[in-house]
């Protein structure tokens, strides 16, 4: 047998552990990045706009609705395989990774799993071949990390709801066909609902009553399209009522998908900035050598090389027991925090390494440092997650 | 009517790839890739049979280190994929190479188009197409940039080739072989499905003895490799107040050296 040889980029051979199947799916989600994404990013990111060509392609590849069977047009994939692939955009830009997130996992996993069949079979082609894009309205401006307290209300009225309130940070919502909309339900009627409950709805574009301004000035996920969704008196019919789900539950099962898409994400990001860190400190020539070639920039090299490795370990893990049916809310809690908060770290310290280069956009580094701040933030903040795990292992909660 | 096309597995060429004293080639841990030739050719393969409604194969010559191009193709949206194999071949022996091309082609119905990429990247040459056309006994048509007209049932093709002059459309009569330019199309990602697809797939392997021929004996011996001597290089750089002077340096130095 040969001897082993260290691989300062897989550094205890990630890639062994997956598939043939996964890393052929890795491979091609990498080459559409690259070649597809990466060279529109700069661009996209400074002038603040968004390509809705993006949909199109990427519905075409099936990054849209990844673990959604194929039946419904998608790709029918493992978690894995989402993750790997959420991996693979986030490297080159998070907001790109919002964008197909919030479609797979926050808009056609809750029709999926919550919806009817006819729900299925009406929307979840057209979003995963991207002819329509989709949106997931929880937060609102008074509401973030407690949505429970949400005022957005569903009243029951002859053949349908009307909705009123308003929902905000929401990705993807001015150019959304189909908007998921949370809120409080009354006067249901059916004897096995309480009013208060919060229910799911499916929204339509150019419902009466419904708009979605963009938010401008975000310095984060700036290659994403972020806006509000306001609700005036819209009348949802009843075919657009989510029936198999009432509570938190409901939105939180949808973004424990997504909060698991994002544990891999930001490693993605994190790599990227690794990677350019390796590279610029063992170019950058000062006081007549390399940096990389100083103690204090190789200590951030191996902090890097060590979180990502072993935060990428943790993501594939949970990633195999969700396809095992063994994951729990607060595994995915464990592993979302902790890529994002050490993925924001390493973003930090690379733009640090870059020295004033490290603020030029066309080193790409300060892009990933402002997007992570919302990563970091949205689906569940650092502390919130903290705080889950801190009532799983004490069976106190301290959210009040 | 069925396409054919053909693909191999060639080193990444951005891959470090080194021989030994023996003509051993290796690329260290470096992937391989389709030949990147080869996916204009897919590309072109499943346009023209999804015009025609026709069928495609896409065919590689070699050992099952080529099954990751296959794969790749039948995850681009190509129907079938065949290998063919023999004991004894030398993938450096173009004629082997093509008299097996020519022998599986022969083996599948109605075939009345090969599509091959322009070159095989990693060996630089592009003479296994012109000799499975004439094994085939075909019309061969080359660097072609698009397939102006495909007509299954008149039996013609009419193509732009590009020629040293500029262009120059023709039409042909079928069966054809031809290669094809990069830009003639622009190649489709494999889609998720289409890998998934394929990844389950089974690629049958075709010998010698399957499709009725027997492997031509190799016409090639090799009997010695000799890796380029280092290059004696010394390097100067030309200090000088302006860019003016050192300008002047630079001239003087290369009518030393006879450059100019």
């Amino acid at each position: 047998m040969s001897k082993p040889k260290f691989k300062w980029d897989d550094p205890i051979l990630f890639d062994q552990q997956l598939t043939e199947d996964e890393l052929m799916i890795r491979d091609a989600a990498r080459n559409y990045c690259q070649d597809k994404l990466m060279p529109r990013v700069l661009e996209q990111h400074r002038h603040e706009t968004f390509d809705r060509a993006i949909f199109d392609e990427m519905g075409q590849i099936g990054f849209l609705g990844i673990t959604i069977p194929e039946e419904y047009g998608a790709a029918g994939l493992n978690h894995v395989c989402y993750g790997i692939i959420a991996r693979e955009v986030e490297r080159v830009d998070s907001g790109y990774r919002s964008t197909m997130s919030v479609q797979s996992s926050l808009v056609m996993y809750p029709i999926f799993e919550y919806g009817t069949e006819e729900q299925r079979q009406k929307y979840l082609p057209k979003l995963a071949s991207g002819e329509w894009v989709g949106c997931f309205g929880l937060t609102e401006p008074n509401h973030g990390s407690d949505p429970g307290g949400m005022e957005t209300r569903a009243t029951k009225t002859d053949g349908g709801w009307i909705l009123h309130g308003s929902k905000m940070w929401i990705t993807n919502s001015p150019i959304a066909e189909v908007f998921i909309v949370w809120a409080k339900a009354y006067g249901h009627g059916d004897g096995d609902s309480q009013d208060g409950e919060i229910r799911g709805f499916i929204l339509d574009k150019g419902m009466k009553g419904l708009s979605a301004p963009k938010i401008e000035g975000k310095f984060s996920l700036r290659a994403s399209i972020t806006g509000e969704i306001v609700m005036d008196e819209v009348f949802v019919p009843d075919e657009n009522f989510l029936p198999n789900v009432k509570g938190l539950k409901g939105p939180f099962g949808c973004l424990n998908k997504a909060r698991y898409g994002i544990s891999w994400g930001a490693l993605g990001a994190a790599e990227f900035c690794w990677h350019a860190a390796r590279q610029y400190t063992l170019d950058r020539i000062q006081f007549g050598r390399p940096l990389a070639a100083t103690q204090l920039i190789q200590l951030k090299l191996a902090n890097m090389m060590t979180e990502i490795t072993l935060g990428l370990q943790a993501s594939l893990r949970v990633g195999r027991l969700l396809d095992e049916g063994k994951a729990t809310p607060e595994m995915i809690s464990l592993v979302k925090r902790n890529s994002c908060g050490k993925a924001l770290d390493i973003a930090r310290m690379s733009r640090d390494m870059h020295g004033g280069n490290g603020i030029s956009d066309e080193f790409h580094v300060i892009r990933h440092l402002l997007n992570l701040e919302a990563v970091n933030t949205y689906e569940g903040t650092h502390d919130i997650h903290a705080l889950i795990l801190g009532r799983a292992q004490t069976g106190l909660q301290a959210f009040m | 009517m069925h396409i054919v096309t053909f693909t191999r597995s060639t080193p990444d060429t951005a891959a470090k790839v080194e021989v030994d004293g023996n003509g051993a080639v290796s690329w260290g841990d470096a992937a391989t890739v389709v030949n990147p030739w080869d996916e204009y050719s897919l590309e072109e393969a499943i346009r023209q049979a999804t015009n025609v409604k026709g069928d495609t194969t896409v065919i590689a010559v070699g050992g099952d280190l080529h099954n990751d191009s296959l794969k790749h193709s039948l995850a681009m949206g190509v129907k079938n994929a065949v290998r063919v194999n023999a004991d004894g071949l030398d993938m450096t022996d173009s004629l082997q190479w093509a008299s097996l091309a020519a022998a599986a082609v022969n083996n599948i119905d109605d075939c009345q188009l090969v599509i091959f990429g322009k070159e095989h990247v990693d060996v630089g040459s592009d003479q296994v197409t012109y000799q499975t056309a004439r094994k085939l006994g075909w019309t061969m048509l080359s660097y072609v940039s698009e397939i102006l007209e495909l007509d299954a049932e008149g039996g013609t093709i009419k193509v732009e080739k590009t020629v040293e002059q500029g262009k120059q459309i023709l039409t042909a009569k079928l069966p054809v072989v031809i290669s094809v330019l990069k830009g003639i199309n622009e190649p489709r990602y494999p889609s998720f499905i289409g890998i998934r697809k394929a990844s389950k797939a089974t690629i049958p392997e075709w010998t010698p003895a399957d499709l009725g021929i027997e492997l031509p004996a190799s016409s090639i011996t090799h009997d010695a490799y000799n890796n380029p001597p280092p290059r004696d290089i010394t390097s100067e750089i030309i200090e000088g107040e302006t860019i003016e002077e050192k300008a002047a340096q630079l001239v003087d130095k290369l009518l030393e050296e006879k450059v100019l």
